[in-house]
């Protein structure tokens, strides 16, 4: 899904970012950050890290009109560099500890300087990992496809 | 009538108490893991989450733990703890045609385009106990089988609706109802009843659903497809200006296929319910969508004859929260209530015996008239 306004290559990349961040175990992730932490700026903290509900919607049929499914639990959290950068994050679940790393890395990937490292260090495993587990599981349901076969009744 | 009770304070602590041994029990054996709960009893962990309405795995498995198994008592505590966080806002739809494919099948098309994948299903099982269950024998890891990375797996109701043969996805409004802050008034829209039936005790829908095959509201329904698996969230951040993913929830979905309307001007066609539910409950989807189906009748000038026809009925009904709220309600101290029923009754007796008394006094003058 597109995003709904200021579409440009930088928010792109910062979704895609976002994304893989929100995406990614929060353990991997944590350990990801751990080896890059002590060298960044520090992130200061603006709001949250708190824990509040978003209503999943769902779409009639697939992709009617929209109704409210249910809730789901999520943490967000906003931090700030010194330089400025603010950096968001909300994330599924109630792993507060994810959101604020999340929020500090939007912020720092927001340095240019930061950027590749971040990427390199952090989103690149991060992402190789969630795609390992995704293949995981779609080889296993592949294993379970039903080839049909036709029995051929009588005689020729 | 309530009244303020006083007393069983001693009572209650010690009976809370007892329910933290009993829930314990045997402390030699090790207390269960959130991570055995949410790994070993997933399927309870989601009905949980789909009732109780809030996507958490641990906080589910949580809920399950304090409730001793008690699954309407753990939706409950999951129901009570939403209350407690502020809404943030709403997700975008789920788009589920763009699912991370988990099982998928048909029951009206044997060689639909992506194939019918089975995924890890109780289906051709032989339902008997396996003794292997009492113990811990090592479980061999799946088989494996390449596959197609951007594999495509188009709905079963698209294929049909291409040819025009099946009713659209359905339209309404973009700002969808919503029960948890507004009073349902009926008649309500499908979006309500859509959120009212994917929280809905999986019980009564599976009846209701019942109902409905054996004649209560006949819809002759076929499993158009039901595909469980994974479907990306996503939000509007307001501050950036753009959506983002904020992770993934697993979802079942079920589109039933019902018999055709039509009328002079529209040609026949296939009709449809939808079923969508958190977490792996197939039959809690199937039986969502046969009762979404049923619900639509006024739709389709069926007529409403039978209990999973009737809004209300089946809206009212369904949660199990509110059921179970004022079914168990009736344990607590009705004294005064009970108090003046008895009272009534008694004076009612009174009042049936003076007259008794009455009329056999009466009796008694007109026999002893009649013998004079």
């Amino acid at each position: 899904m597109k995003a709904f306004s200021g579409t440009d290559d930088t928010s792109d990349a910062r979704r895609g970012l976002m994304g893989a961040l929100a995406l990614a175990s929060g353990k991997l992730l944590a350990e990801r950050y751990a080896t890059i932490e002590a060298e960044v700026p520090p992130a200061i903290a603006v709001r949250g890290p708190e824990v509040g509900l978003v209503m999943l919607r769902g779409r009639t049929g697939g992709s009617g009109a929209p109704f409210n499914l249910g809730e789901a639990s999520v943490t967000r959290a906003t931090v700030k560099l010194e330089s400025g950068e603010v950096g968001h994050a909300l994330v599924l679940g109630r792993d507060t500890r994810k959101a604020r790393i999340a929020a500090h890395l939007d912020a720092l990937w927001q340095r240019p300087e930061w950027r590749d490292r971040i990427d390199r260090d952090v989103v690149e495993p991060v992402r190789a990992d969630r795609a390992e587990t995704a293949r995981a599981m779609a080889e296993e349901t592949e294993a379970t496809r039903v080839d049909f076969f036709t029995v051929v009744r009588g005689e020729d | 009538m309530y009244v303020a009770v006083k007393g069983g304070e001693v009572a209650i602590r010690n009976a809370h108490r007892l329910l933290d041994d009993r829930r314990r029990g045997d402390r030699s054996v090790p207390a269960l893991t959130l991570e055995q709960i949410t790994g070993q009893l997933a399927l309870a962990v989601d009905r949980v989450m789909a009732e109780g309405s809030l996507y958490d795995p641990e906080l589910a498995a949580m809920a399950i733990r304090q409730a001793r198994g008690d699954l309407i008592e753990a939706i409950f505590l999951l129901r009570a703890y939403r209350t407690t966080l502020p809404r943030l806002g709403p997700s975008r739809p789920l788009d589920t045609g763009r699912m991370r494919i988990e099982r998928r099948i048909s029951a009206t098309y044997k060689d639909l385009p992506g194939g019918q994948l089975l995924g890890p299903t109780f289906d051709y099982t032989h339902r008997l106990i396996d003794p292997a269950m009492a113990g811990a024998e090592p479980i061999e890891a799946p088989e494996r089988r390449p596959c197609h990375p951007d594999s495509n797996w188009p709905r079963v109701t698209d294929l049909l609706g291409d040819e025009d043969l099946i009713e659209p996805d359905g339209e309404g409004a973009e700002e969808p109802g919503d029960l948890t802050r507004d009073p349902v008034s009926f008649p309500t829209d499908r979006a309500v009843r859509l959120q009212a039936l994917a929280r809905g005790d999986e019980g009564f829908l599976l009846a209701l659903g019942y109902s409905t095959q054996r004649g209560y509201g006949r819809t002759h329904p076929f499993v158009g497809e039901i595909r469980i698996g994974f479907v990306v969230v996503e939000v509007d951040i307001p501050e950036l200006g753009f959506s983002i993913c904020i992770g993934e929830i697993r979802v079942t979905e079920c589109q039933m296929v019902s018999q055709f309307t039509g009328n002079g001007s529209e040609s026949p066609r296939f009709t449809r319910g939808y079923g969508l539910v958190f977490g792996q409950s197939e039959r809690k989807a199937m039986a969502m969508s046969l009762v979404e189906r049923a619900l639509r009748a006024e739709e389709f000038d069926e007529e409403r004859l039978a209990p999973a026809q009737d809004e209300e009925f089946v809206l009212e009904h369904c949660d199990n929260v509110a059921a179970t709220g004022f079914v168990e309600h009736l344990k607590l101290p009705h004294y005064v209530d009970f108090q003046a029923e008895l009272e009534l009754l008694r004076r009612l007796r009174r009042e049936q015996e003076e007259r008794s008394r009455a009329a056999q006094a009466a009796g008694a003058d007109e026999t002893r008239e009649v013998a004079e």
